[in-house]
């Protein structure tokens, strides 16, 4: 029987994915994005499997929000990048220091 | 029996997929293992009995995030060979450091497993009623009890919408647009000169 240890294992499996896509594609934000997507995945199949274990429906909402949180930051990054790269032709983000933060 | 069937199917292609998605060498390809990866965790998710989350993920992910990665990949003209350059450099630490957290996040569900810690009983208050189908009764909680996080996630969203715009827009002065205003409130008296030309000459203008 399937419990909601199995749930919890893949989806930290998945979570694990995520950041270790992020520090293998350090150059390449739009991996980095996709990487913290595959995170934001690994937290929603979370989120639903303890809602359907516990049988209370507030972690479906709530994986809900995070589903419109993870789509703006999706748009609001790609924007960003888009901007970067009219700007410098490259989206190298380990040479990012123009702003010297 | 068909349930554990289905659960290892997904799972197990779930992780591969995200496994690809980071290790792909083409970030279109990265992309297309993230859709996969996507449509198994929504299968996940049908699994538990969540099918609005199911399909929204779908919609949602595969239907508007993931085209808009698509086109952001395939319309900036990008040198991935050179942004791979780190990638084995990076590989040791990278695997080291997932290594931990996995380590720690399966410590997490061991010692719950063994039972150490009390999770909270939900009190009921957000239970499934009994002959309602899940979207139904998602939609009562969302329009009723969250109705205004839900309206803040609509604002989210807007905002969003206006920030991607802001930053994407710009003014081209090498293009000369339509002005709209400017042709309705042109009249005819500024626009022609009635002449009678003379047989034989030319009009001057």
């Amino acid at each position: 029987m399937i419990g909601i240890e199995h749930y919890v294992v893949v989806s930290s499996i998945l979570f694990v994915l995520g950041v270790l896509g992020i520090f293998l594609n350090r150059k390449n934000i739009i991996v980095i994005l996709m990487a913290i997507e595959l995170i934001l995945l690994a937290v929603n199949i979370n989120l639903v499997a303890f809602s359907a274990f516990l049988h209370d429906l507030t972690g479906q909402v709530f994986a809900m929000f995070v589903l419109t949180v993870a789509a703006g930051e999706a748009a609001i990054g790609l924007a960003i990048l888009v901007q970067y790269f009219r700007g410098r032709g490259t989206i190298a983000v380990d040479d990012v220091n123009r702003m010297k933060g | 029996m068909i349930h554990v069937i289905a659960f290892y199917l997904f799972a197990v292609l779930v992780i591969a997929s995200g496994a690809f998605t980071i290790l792909a060498r083409n970030p279109v390809h990265s992309v297309l293992w993230l859709i996969l990866a996507f449509f198994n965790g929504a299968g996940l998710m049908v699994l538990l009995g969540a099918e609005f989350i199911a399909m929204l993920l779908v919609i949602v992910y595969v239907g508007a995030v993931a085209v808009l990665f698509l086109f952001v990949v395939m319309m900036l003209d990008i040198d991935f060979a050179e942004l791979r350059a780190g990638f084995m450099k990076n590989f040791p630490l990278g695997i080291a450091i997932a290594l931990v957290l996995l380590a720690e996040l399966v410590l997490g569900v061991g010692a719950y497993q063994a039972g150490g810690l009390q999770l909270g009983v939900p009190n009921g208050a957000a239970a499934t009623p009994a002959g309602v189908s899940n979207i139904a009764a998602i939609g009562a909680l969302m329009y009723g009890r969250y109705l205004f996080l839900f309206e803040t996630a609509g604002l989210i969203l807007l905002v969003a919408m206006v920030g991607a715009i802001v930053l994407t827009h710009r003014e081209r002065k090498d293009t000369r647009p339509q002005d709209v205003a400017k042709q309705n409130a042109r009249r005819p008296w500024e626009a022609t000169v009635n002449m009678r030309p003379e047989v034989g000459k030319g009009v001057e203008l």
